[in-house]
């Protein structure tokens, strides 16, 4: 069966930009704009992996990570950071929220496939 | 790509004119943090996503822009009229540099540079900070080292018990070192507790690995990225690879003292005993025997890397006339024969310390035999190279185009197989190039090249060696075989057949001779004659063959022929042995069943009927036969019968002997074999007992 990520970015062109590239490689992608959005499209579906922005309206990513390592489902759930911040602050304070690993925009696609690869296996 | 800079394009429009309007506002109630907010993300979106579509010159100008709203953001700077119409004037700029087509010049570097600058002017100056600055993609190109060196790495993984907390699962990190190279794992549970006191959700095990790779150790740390902290990593280089060392690899002792699993101390005082070094260590409880095994991973893991750059440097070839190595070849038959018999023996006498030497006397000889085999594996190549001057000539001589590929030559073949296989493949290929390639203006007419292609290929298939001879010929021609078919009386005249029934007619005993084939488009010389060859050592013979496109031949051969995996079976006292690779399952046959079926010689196997042949009859056995017999049902070439037994023993994995010049036109026997209590059991021939049977039937019609 295949897997199902969930993607979180407010831009839409990198929400494309993944979706494209996830979905030729197999994977099912659910698109989410903030993490508000995020936590309403994951009811009724199982994720197996998150890819979120970190910087969105509503819900910011942090706030994200938290929320879902809240529910028990997802405590064990990679979830991945997509940040241009190269500040190690905001990096520390995914990691702290409880993210599994981070990509730093910007990213080549090939870079995402080896990461969501190195995580779901 | 360039659909994707579109949708950044339109994105860019969507946000720069929110971001008018929130700059619009924002300078009538400079204080809105929602605006700042507003104006900060849209900002930092047209710079993230810029970099990733190729608009590096976006990412660079919004980047300074950012940084201003950043401190906006903090309360270190205030929101003038000032910045609102540099931001505004900004906005401009981006939109013109988003329309430039890509690599143009951009729109107007000096406008850029201004605002820039402006921007620039606003921040205080230690905040500008130029590790900021985001890194072009080309630098993110992970560099791999040397491509030839091969370097080995010990890699110790020890995650943290929290480790699964973020969402992390150690095998695929495991997993993708085995991508980089050949990787050893070692996993140690040592620390894993008392079940009573096991967190399950907590991480115990931490594991070792040997990595041979031609990737860099930035490679390696790379699949860690994400768990560095929240495990200890440690990489170490231990083999080089390039050199050829040609000590032996460091010692366990040292290997453990090296890793800092023991004290020197402890290894000196260890060092004065006798035994295995590692199995006195674990003895001692100073280390765990996982750690002892990881040690030895590694040893073993580096010297074999330097035996196989030691042979590779060193390899020869040694000549040897081939009747030595049959006379070999013969002994260790014998000896797999008296191996068997040992072990009778020694199971019958129940004696413990016989039942030792006899299982170690078996490992020996299976090896040794395995070994013995090995050598008289030759590469299919040599007979295929003298095929091609055949083509050659063959082509010219009928004024075909013919272009023969070979492929699969390294495949090897026992030498006997490949001796018996020149013919039929002589065979095969010259009926593909005589009947199959058409000539080439008929070619050129049915839209295909003038040259025609014969391939040669071979290749392993479990126990098995597949050859095939493919064309791209005519086809064999359907209607013609059939037409064949009905007057030799193989078929009735109203049969419907699928086409591969129909092609395998080609395949049956005096289905045509080289006499009457020139009156048949199709093809058939001598088919059956390769068909029966091929069967006499136990391969059989598959086409395929689709009208124009044309056909292919496959060949399956067994590996070896000395020795056979067979179905050891009895009738009456004696053994006989059917080899395995024809026996599909084994069904009872009872009285009962038999008086059903009224005589005729069929059983219903899961609504299939199938016959068989009675062996007792065949053999002419007199003595009384058991009240539940046992049909041993063999398929040949998609056809299945049944052989009635008295019982079945079991595999049985056994060498030929020939039977010798008295016994030679013995008809479905095709050796025999001696069994480990000295007697003889023979090796039925199915082909030919079917044969006979199917003879004995048209005598009665």
């Amino acid at each position: 069966m295949a897997r199902n990520i969930l993607s979180v970015d407010d831009s839409a062109s990198i929400r494309q930009l993944v979706s494209f590239t996830l979905k030729k490689e197999g994977y099912e992608v659910i698109e989410a704009v903030d993490g508000k959005d995020a936590l309403a499209k994951i009811q009724g579906v199982c994720v197996d992996l998150v890819l979120t922005d970190l910087n969105m309206p509503n819900l910011d990513g942090i706030g994200l990570i938290k929320a879902l390592r809240a529910i028990s489902s997802y405590r064990f759930t990679p979830i991945v950071m997509l940040t241009t911040e190269s500040h190690t602050d905001k990096k520390e304070a995914g990691k702290q929220a409880g993210a599994t690993g981070w990509i730093v925009k910007p990213f080549k696609p090939e870079q995402l496939i080896s990461v969501v690869k190195r995580l779901l296996g | 790509m360039d659909e994707n800079r579109q949708a950044y394009r339109e994105e860019v429009h969507e946000l720069l004119g929110d971001l008018e309007d929130a700059l619009i506002e924002l300078e009538q109630t400079p204080d809105e943090r929602d605006l700042i907010d507003r104006v900060f993300r849209a900002m930092h979106t047209i710079k993230g996503s810029g970099a990733m579509f190729g608009f590096e010159d976006i990412a660079a100008f919004t980047h300074t822009i950012e940084t201003v709203y950043d401190l906006i953001r903090e309360g270190i700077l205030g929101v003038t009229p000032e910045l609102i119409s540099l931001t505004l004037a900004s906005c401009d700029q981006i939109k013109a540099m988003v329309e430039e087509p890509q690599g143009g010049e951009s729109a107007d570097t000096s406008k850029a540079q201004e605002i820039t600058d402006a921007f620039k002017a606003m921040i205080p100056a230690e905040d500008e900070n130029p590790a900021m600055v985001p890194a072009p993609a080309d630098d993110l190109k992970k560099e791999i080292q040397d491509n030839t060196a091969q370097i080995t790495y010990r890699i110790r993984f020890r995650p943290h018990t929290d480790i699964f907390a973020n969402g992390t699962n150690p095998i695929p990190l495991l997993n993708e070192l085995k991508y980089l190279g050949d990787a050893h794992v070692i996993c140690h549970l040592n620390n894993l507790p008392e079940l009573t006191d096991m967190d399950p959700e907590a991480c115990y095990a931490n594991w070792d690995i040997i990595l041979t790779t031609n990737h860099d150790v930035n490679a390696i740390r790379d699949v860690f990225i994400f768990v560095e902290d929240l495990s200890d990593i440690d990489i170490t280089k231990i083999d080089e690879g390039s050199e050829i060392d040609q000590d032996d690899y460091k010692r366990i002792g040292e290997i453990l003292f090296e890793r800092g699993d023991i004290k020197l101390n402890d290894l000196e005082l260890m060092l004065n005993r006798q035994k295995r070094f590692g199995e006195i260590l674990i003895e001692s409880g100073k280390v765990n025997r996982s750690v002892v095994q990881s040690a030895l991973a590694e040893q073993e893991h580096v010297r074999n890397l330097r035996k196989k750059r030691m042979v590779q440097d060193t390899t020869t070839n040694i000549r040897v006339p081939s009747h030595k190595l049959d006379a070999m070849v013969n002994l260790v038959g014998e000896m797999v024969t008296m191996q068997a018999r040992l072990t009778q023996i020694a199971h019958q006498k129940n004696d413990p310390d016989l039942i030792l030497v006899s299982e170690e006397v078996e490992r020996l000889t299976a090896e040794l035999r395995d070994n013995a085999m090995g050598i008289r594996m030759l590469p299919i190549g040599t007979t295929f190279a003298k095929f091609k001057r055949m083509v050659r000539d063959l082509s010219t001589e009928l004024g075909k185009e013919v272009d023969f590929i070979t492929q699969g030559e390294e495949t090897e073949l026992d030498k006997t197989v490949i001796e018996k296989l020149g013919d039929p493949l002589v065979h095969i290929i010259r009926n593909s190039i005589d009947h199959g390639i058409e000539l080439p203006q008929k070619r050129k007419a049915a839209g295909k090249p003038p040259q025609g292609t014969i391939e040669l290929r071979a290749e392993h298939s479990g126990a098995n060696v597949l050859i095939s001879v493919h064309d791209d010929g005519a086809g064999l021609d359907t209607d013609a075989i059939f037409k064949k078919a009905v007057e030799k009386g193989l078929a009735s005249p109203d049969a419907s057949l699928t086409d591969k029934e129909i092609h395998e007619f080609i395949l049956a005993p005096g289905f045509s001779t080289a006499k009457n084939v020139s009156s048949v488009s199709g093809r058939g010389v001598g088919m059956d004659v390769v068909t029966s060859s091929i069967e006499s050592f136990g391969g059989s013979v598959e086409i395929r063959s689709v009208r124009g496109n044309g056909t292919t031949i496959t060949l399956k051969l067994p590996l070896t022929l000395a020795i056979i995996d067979g179905l050891l079976v009895t009738l009456g006292d004696d053994l006989y042995v059917i080899p395995l690779g024809s026996v599909v399952e084994c069904v009872e046959l009872t009285k009962k069943e038999r008086k059903r079926a009224h005589g005729r010689h069929v059983t219903k196997v899961r609504d299939d009927l199938v016959p068989y042949i009675y062996l007792r009859e065949v053999f002419s056995l007199g003595s009384p036969k058991p009240a539940i017999e046992q049909i041993v049902i063999t398929q040949i070439n998609e056809r299945r019968i049944g052989f009635v037994v008295d019982k079945v023993i079991g595999e049985y994995q056994t060498v030929i002997k020939n039977l010798g010049k008295l016994f030679k036109n013995i008809d479905g026997v095709s050796g025999a074999t001696i069994m480990g209590d000295g007697t003889v059991a023979l090796i039925l021939d199915i082909t030919r007992l079917i044969v006979h049977a199917e003879d004995e039937d048209c005598r009665i019609a």
